[in-house]
């Protein structure tokens, strides 16, 4: 063996180092023995999770609220395909992760060899891309891209499939200084011509709203954006991914828009004559019926990803294009414009139309939102899971900065929140990180409790009690006569006496009065902590548009 | 509405299935797909004969291009490019229709490539016209068997210039 031979795990080892990664999240297996073994001594942070998802989850988390690529580990087979959901639901809100598996060894593979399952083949449509490398020598340029390709352009997960035998390889490193794949380039750019028409386009209208998404976010344009709206005097309305691109306390914010989205959010858009789409994608939840989204206005939109373009609603202006660089293009070109009138009319929306419930009765899960939204002197991020819940916390948690609101958007997989937020709270071990789980969604992760015990991660977990998988028993009672098929729990666990088994500590909460006091209680102590706030069971999600209506077609008041 | 799509991909093994796998999981159509090398052995040209509305065909184009394998898709007019299809068949062949088969073959200039006792198999290429045409003249024989390739075309230089530019 002569020097500057290494073990391919070692080689795997190397580049995690060479690009930055400082924590994994993973689960050990046979086929990632060798990984493991080249990790022990390594300065890389491991965090175990309880359960491949989990890891991808928490990854996802942690890419989310730092901007870096997150990156998970799980052996081959039924560790792999545990990482599926997680790969989808970061590949849908394009949020840059890496998964590494192990496989079974090269000569092995398609025997339906023991733990053998084609992840390269499942994991193609829920990837940006992967790979199954089957040369040692590609070890090196493999990860480099995987990592290249995660975070740029429109970011998303990538899979890299290392047979065990790989790993154990011994071959001599060669350093790849530069990443070229010929066809891969994001446009960054947009159109000069594009650009003039878009400004054009702004100072003619008369009533312009920005509908904003995750785009902003994730291409670090947020200080672009808000320079841009503030010189333009345009309102602005976010998607749920959207959400903290602007802050939502500034007069000129809507709030989010779409199916539970505010209602001045939603005749804003209606009313408009020039729609401003920048790092959206029009999804069904938004634009239910494209027909009725935004009937007279022009649209201009911006995205990175050119297949976005016009691909729900046609677009008069398209800009391909990063949000960072188009935003750039334009500042400081649109100044002083008054619209006082559209503005006027967007504040008598916003007084007659706020966002309310009845706070009499059973404890209100609105209430408790409001009450998280008060936490003051403190970096909060919050982490939703999925569901009504996550609704409500869209709704009243007023978020103003980006990264700080987390969230499944595209996949809506429930059981992310709770392993995202450890994710988040590792990433950013200063700040204090809130999860909005509910009794549905927190069961679907509910292991990972061993996981913030062990590592002492601070979350504070707050799930929204009300004994049913809320949205779909919401639906059931619009649009199918109360019959509540299966969305009824008739036994929860008690989540105190869980988390107690874990060692964590926690309260149940059932009555208004006891919200403060109780997160005071969670943030005071530097620990993982458990509400079990117990709500009305049978609060809907309000304002509504049914699926497939037209942004205004609210269902009246319930 | 039919379209021909010409796909320059990166040539690896799992790249067909990222191809079609598109194509399945948006739920287009597809027709035909064919692959096969080019001039560069590390580039494979993919041919693709997909049908729908003109709103779908160029979500379909800008799907294809949004793949990391994709080097360059190209939008194959039919009034501008050149397709071709091969074609075998295996007609059974009743000893007193022999010359009428010959015929047949002759006047399209498809060749009789393997002759049985009950069998005769042609070979044809030509554009789809040609090739539908073939088949309808033989409609008298009993088909036993066919087989075809699919299309692959390219642009004709003579109308649409240098097809180099779309590797840009």
């Amino acid at each position: 063996m002569s020097s500057g031979m290494k073990k391919g795990s070692e080689i795997i080892v190397d580049v995690l180092q060479e690009e930055g990664v400082d924590v994994l999240f993973g689960f050990p297996g046979g086929a990632v023995i060798p990984l493991y073994d080249a990790l022990y001594h390594c300065p890389i942070r491991h965090i175990l999770t309880r359960h491949e998802q989990g890891a991808a989850h928490a990854a996802d988390g942690y890419a989310r609220v730092t901007g870096k690529v997150g990156v998970c580990i799980a052996t081959s087979g039924p560790g792999a395909t545990n990482l599926v959901t997680g790969l989808a639901n970061a590949n849908m809100d394009s949020v840059p992760l890496v998964a590494l598996t192990g496989q079974v060894a090269t000569s092995t593979i398609g025997n339906d060899s023991f733990q053998e399952a084609d992840i390269y083949g499942i994991s193609i449509p829920v990837t940006k891309y992967n790979y199954l490398i089957k040369d040692p020598n590609d070890l090196v340029r493999t990860l480099k891209e995987a990592f290249y390709i995660a975070r740029t352009g429109r970011p998303g997960s990538v899979l890299v499939d290392i047979p065990k035998d790989i790993q154990e390889t011994r071959i001599k490193y060669k350093a790849v200084k530069e990443v070229r794949i010929p066809s891969y380039h994001p446009t960054m750019k947009g159109h000069p011509r594009q650009i003039e028409a878009m400004l054009r386009a702004i100072k003619v209208a008369e009533r312009p709203v920005a509908y904003v998404g995750g785009g902003v976010i994730s291409g670090g344009a947020t200080d672009e954006l808000g320079a841009f709206i503030h010189s333009a005097n345009i309102p602005i309305t976010t998607t749920l991914m959207g959400k903290g691109s602007f802050p939502e306390d500034d007069t000129l914010s809507l709030g989010m828009l779409g199916m539970h989205g505010t209602r001045y959010a939603n005749y804003s858009i209606y009313h408009s004559d020039l729609i401003l789409a920048l790092g959206v994608r029009f999804d069904d939840r938004v634009a239910g019926d494209v027909k009725k989204f935004a009937p007279q206005a022009k649209i201009v939109h911006v995205d990175i990803d050119p297949a976005e373009i016009g691909k729900r609603v046609n677009v008069d202006i398209p800009i391909v294009g990063d949000l960072k660089t188009v935003l750039g293009q334009i500042q400081g070109k649109i100044k002083g414009i008054e619209r006082k009138k559209w503005l006027d009319q967007i504040a008598q929306w916003k007084k007659d139309y706020p966002l309310h419930y009845i706070k009499e009765g059973e404890l209100k899960p609105q209430y408790v939102l409001e009450c998280v939204n008060a936490i003051k002197n403190r970096d909060l991020i919050v982490a939703t899971d999925v569901g009504q819940h996550q609704m409500w916390a869209a709704q009243y948690i007023t978020t103003k900065k980006p990264r700080t609101f987390i969230s499944s958007g595209g996949l809506g997989a429930m059981g992310f929140g709770f392993p995202a937020s450890i994710g988040a709270q590792v990433g950013c071990p200063e700040k204090t990180v809130i999860v909005i789980s509910g009794d549905g969604s927190f069961q679907m992760n509910i292991q990972e409790l061993a996981t913030a015990r062990t590592y002492n991660i601070p979350v504070k977990i707050c799930i929204i009690n009300n004994g049913y998988l809320g949205m779909v028993r919401q639906w059931q009672e619009m649009f199918c006569n109360k019959r509540y098929s299966q969305t009824h729990f008739e036994f929860n666990p008690e989540f105190v006496k869980v988390a107690e088994g874990y060692g964590i500590k926690g309260k149940v909460v059932r009555k208004s009065e006891e919200v403060l006091p109780a997160l005071e209680e969670a943030l005071s102590i530097p620990e993982p902590y458990l509400i079990d706030f117990r709500v009305a069971p049978e609060e809907n999600v309000s304002p509504m548009v049914p699926s497939g209506k037209g942004i205004c077609e609210f269902i009246e008041e319930f | 509405m039919r379209q021909v799509i010409s796909v320059l991909v990166r040539n690896h093994p799992g790249v067909l299935s990222h191809v079609a796998g598109l194509f399945a999981r948006r739920a287009y159509n597809i027709e035909s797909i064919v692959a096969g090398v080019t001039e560069r052995p590390d580039i494979t040209r993919i041919t693709l004969v997909v049908s729908g509305d003109e709103s779908i065909l160029e979500q379909v184009t800008k799907q294809l291009r949004k793949l990391i394998d994709v080097i360059g898709v190209i939008d194959l007019k039919y009034s501008k490019s050149i397709t071709r299809e091969l074609i075998l068949m295996t007609v059974y062949l009743p000893p007193e229709k022999r010359v009428e088969l010959i015929q047949v073959a002759n006047s399209f200039g498809a060749i009789i490539v393997d002759i049985s006792d009950q069998t005769a198999t042609l070979e044809l290429s030509g554009n789809e016209r040609r090739i539908n045409t073939l088949l309808m003249a033989l409609a008298p024989f009993k088909i036993k068997e066919i087989a075809r390739t699919g299309l692959i075309a390219l642009p004709l230089e003579s109308i649409a210039g240098d097809s180099k530019e779309f590797l840009a």
